[in-house]
C-alpha cells in the first residue's frame, strides 16, 4: 500500500546521520525534516559534505550511522524493486548536469521513460518529451546533444529529464554553479515554477545566497558536519552567530 | 625506510591487491547475474557491434594482411632448403587459422576496443553518468557493461574470422608473385591440412578473448575514480590487464585443444 502524505507533513527524515570517507568526517550527526510541498535550501561551504547527503537520500551512498527516511521508507535498508520504486519518485538533478553525451537531447529524456514505462506508445512518448521540455523553455534544442548546449541549457535538460518522470521529490545539487546571474536567476525561477506545476518537495543544495533567496521556504545552515541553524532566510541570517554572518557577507559583498 | 614502515607498504600492497582480485571476482559474477535478469538491451548490443567492428576493420585488414605475407615471405627459406615450398600454403594457413588470426585480432581489439570502452565507461564515470542512470531507476550496469561484454563477445569472433581470410590473401599475394601458384590451388592446399579441431579451436579463443576484452575494459572503466587522470588509468589498465589475460587463454586454451588432437 503507498503511503499517502498529506501537504505539511515530512517527507524526508534525517537523524543524527554520520558519515565519513576515511579520516575526513563529512556529516557529524545531522538532523533534517522536509515537510511535503515546501523547498528546503541546504546551505554551507564547498566540501561541507551538503551534496554527500543528497545522494544518502537518493541511494547512491550509505550513510555510517543514523536514519535517512525518504517518503517513509530507510533508504539504506532499500533493494532490487523497493529501491527502484523509490527513485522513481526522486528526481535528482546533478552538479554538471550528467547528461548523456553520447545521446540528443531527445535520447537524454526518453531513456529513463521508455525503460521505467514500459508499453508506451511513440507518440506517447514524443508528448511527454515535448510537455517536459517545453516546461522548461527548450523545445527547440530536441535534436541537438549536450555538447552543443550552454551550461545554463545543460541544467534545464537536466532537470527536464528527472521532470520526465513525475517525481514527488527533487534534489538538485547546485543547480547555479558555474552560471552567469542571469542565467541564474533564470534557473531560480524554474525550480519554482516546477514546485507549483509538479507540485515537488525540493531540497536544494547551494552556497549561492541568493538562490537560497528565491527558491527557498526554509533553509538550513551546515557546518563543519552538522546543522548550525535551520529556519526562513531571515531567521538564519538575523544572528550573532560570526561563521554565519561571514558566510553571508562574503556572498553578498563579493 | 625503516623496518616498520616497509611492513605497513608492504601489507597495504597485498590489501589492496587482494582487494582488487575481490572486486574483479563481484564484477565478474554480477555480469553472470545481470544477463539474465529483465529485459535484454537488444538495440544497445546490435549498435556495440556496429562500433566494433567499424573501429577495428580498418586495423585488422592492414595488419592481418601484412601478417600473412610477411609470415609466408619469412618462412619461405627454411622450406626451400628441403625443396618444400610447395607445403607453404598450408603451412601458412595452419599457422594463421590456430595462432595468428586469433591473436592479431585479440591485441588489436584490445588496444583500439578495450581502451575505448575503458575510456568510455571511465569518463561516464567521473562525469556522474552512471550515476544519473541508476538515479533515474536504470539499471546502469545492465545497460553499459552487459551490452558491451556480449557484443565484444559476439563481434571478435568474427573479426578473427575476417582477419584470417585477409592473412590468407596477403600469403597468396606472397606465393603467388614468387611461385605463380594459382588462386584455387593455394586455397586447395591451404585448407587440405586445417581440420573442424582448428576452427573450433579458433573459435573457442575469439570467443574468450572477445569476452576478456569487453569485461576487462568496463570494469577498468565501470570503477573508474579521480577525475580525468582516471579515465587515462582506466583506457590504459584495460589494453595491458585484458593483453595480459589474452597470452594466459592462449597457452590454456592451445593446451586444451592439443589434448584433443590426435
Amino acid at each position: 500500500m503507498e503511503e499517502v502524505f498529506a501537504p505539511g507533513e515530512p517527507v524526508i527524515e534525517v537523524r543524527d546521520l554520520y558519515k565519513s570517507f576515511g579520516s575526513l568526517h563529512v556529516l557529524q550527526g545531522v538532523d533534517l525534516t522536509v515537510n511535503k510541498g515546501e523547498n528546503m535550501v541546504v546551505l554551507g561551504r564547498s566540501g561541507t559534505g551538503k551534496s554527500v547527503l543528497i545522494k544518502i537520500m537518493v541511494g547512491l551512498l550509505k550513510q555510517d550511522r543514523g536514519d535517512c527516511i525518504v517518503l517513509g521508507k530507510e533508504v539504506s535498508t532499500q533493494v532490487g524493486n523497493d529501491l527502484r520504486d523509490l527513485r522513481l519518485k526522486i528526481g535528482f538533478s546533478f552538479q554538471n548536469s550528467a547528461l548523456y553525451d553520447s545521446m540528443t537531447v531527445r535520447e537524454n529524456l526518453e531513456f529513463p521513460l521508455v525503460r521505467n514505462i514500459p508499453n508506451l506508445t511513440r507518440a506517447d512518448i514524443n508528448e511527454q518529451v515535448e510537455s517536459v521540455l517545453d516546461a522548461v523553455g527548450l523545445l527547440q534544442t530536441i535534436n541537438q546533444v549536450p555538447a552543443e548546449l550552454s551550461g545554463g541549457q545543460r541544467k534545464r535538460i537536466g532537470i527536464a529529464r528527472t521532470l520526465i518522470l513525475k517525481p514527488e521529490i527533487m534534489l538538485y545539487d547546485e543547480p547555479t554553479a558555474g552560471l552567469d546571474p542571469i542565467t541564474c536567476l533564470e534557473i531560480n525561477q524554474l525550480i519554482n515554477e516546477v514546485k507549483e506545476k509538479y507540485q515537488t518537495t525540493s531540497i536544494i543544495i547551494t552556497h549561492d545566497l541568493t538562490c537560497a533567496r528565491e527558491t527557498g521556504d526554509r533553509i538550513a545552515m551546515l557546518l563543519d558536519g552538522k546543522f548550525l541553524k535551520t529556519g526562513t532566510f531571515e531567521e538564519v541570517f538575523d544572528t550573532d552567530e560570526e561563521r554565519i554572518k561571514s558566510f553571508y557577507d562574503y556572498n553578498f559583498i563579493q | 625506510m625503516s623496518a616498520r614502515k616497509k611492513q605497513y607498504v608492504y601489507g597495504r600492497s597485498i590489501d589492496n591487491g587482494l582487494l582488487s582480485v575481490y572486486n574483479a571476482y563481484v564484477f565478474f559474477v554480477r555480469f553472470f547475474r545481470e544477463i539474465f535478469r529483465g529485459r535484454m538491451e537488444f538495440q544497445e548490443i546490435v549498435k556495440q557491434c556496429y562500433a566494433i567492428g567499424n573501429r577495428s576493420l580498418v586495423l585488422i585488414s592492414l595488419t592481418g594482411f601484412i601478417t600473412g605475407m610477411v609470415f609466408t615471405k619469412q618462412s619461405r627459406p627454411s622450406l626451400s632448403e628441403f625443396g618444400a615450398t610447395s607445403w607453404l600454403p598450408s603451412l601458412v594457413a595452419i599457422a594463421i587459422v590456430r595462432a595468428l588470426a586469433p591473436l592479431v585480432t585479440a591485441l588489436i581489439s584490445a588496444g583500439k576496443i578495450g581502451s575505448s570502452i575503458g575510456a568510455e565507461l571511465g569518463s561516464m564515470r567521473v562525469t556522474e553518468q552512471i550515476d544519473a542512470m541508476e538515479v533515474s531507476a536504470v539499471n546502469p550496469f545492465k545497460f553499459l557493461v552487459v551490452t558491451r561484454v556480449v557484443a565484444c563477445t559476439i563481434a571478435i569472433p568474427v573479426l578473427m574470422f575476417y582477419c584470417a581470410l585477409v592473412s590468407l590473401l596477403g600469403a597468396y599475394l606472397n606465393v603467388t608473385l614468387n611461385e605463380g601458384t594459382s588462386f584455387i590451388a593455394f586455397f586447395e592446399n591451404a585448407f587440405e591440412q586445417i581440420t573442424f579441431l582448428d576452427i573450433w579451436t579458433s573459435v573457442a579463443k575469439a570467443v574468450a578473448y572477445g569476452f576478456t576484452i569487453g569485461i576487462v575494459g568496463s570494469y577498468q572503466g565501470y570503477n573508474a575514480s579521480k577525475g580525468t587522470e582516471g579515465v587515462g588509468k582506466a583506457a590504459n589498465s584495460a589494453v595491458v590487464t585484458s593483453m595480459f589475460l589474452i597470452f594466459m587463454e592462449e597457452v590454456i586454451i592451445v593446451q586444451v585443444s592439443n589434448y584433443f588432437r590426435v
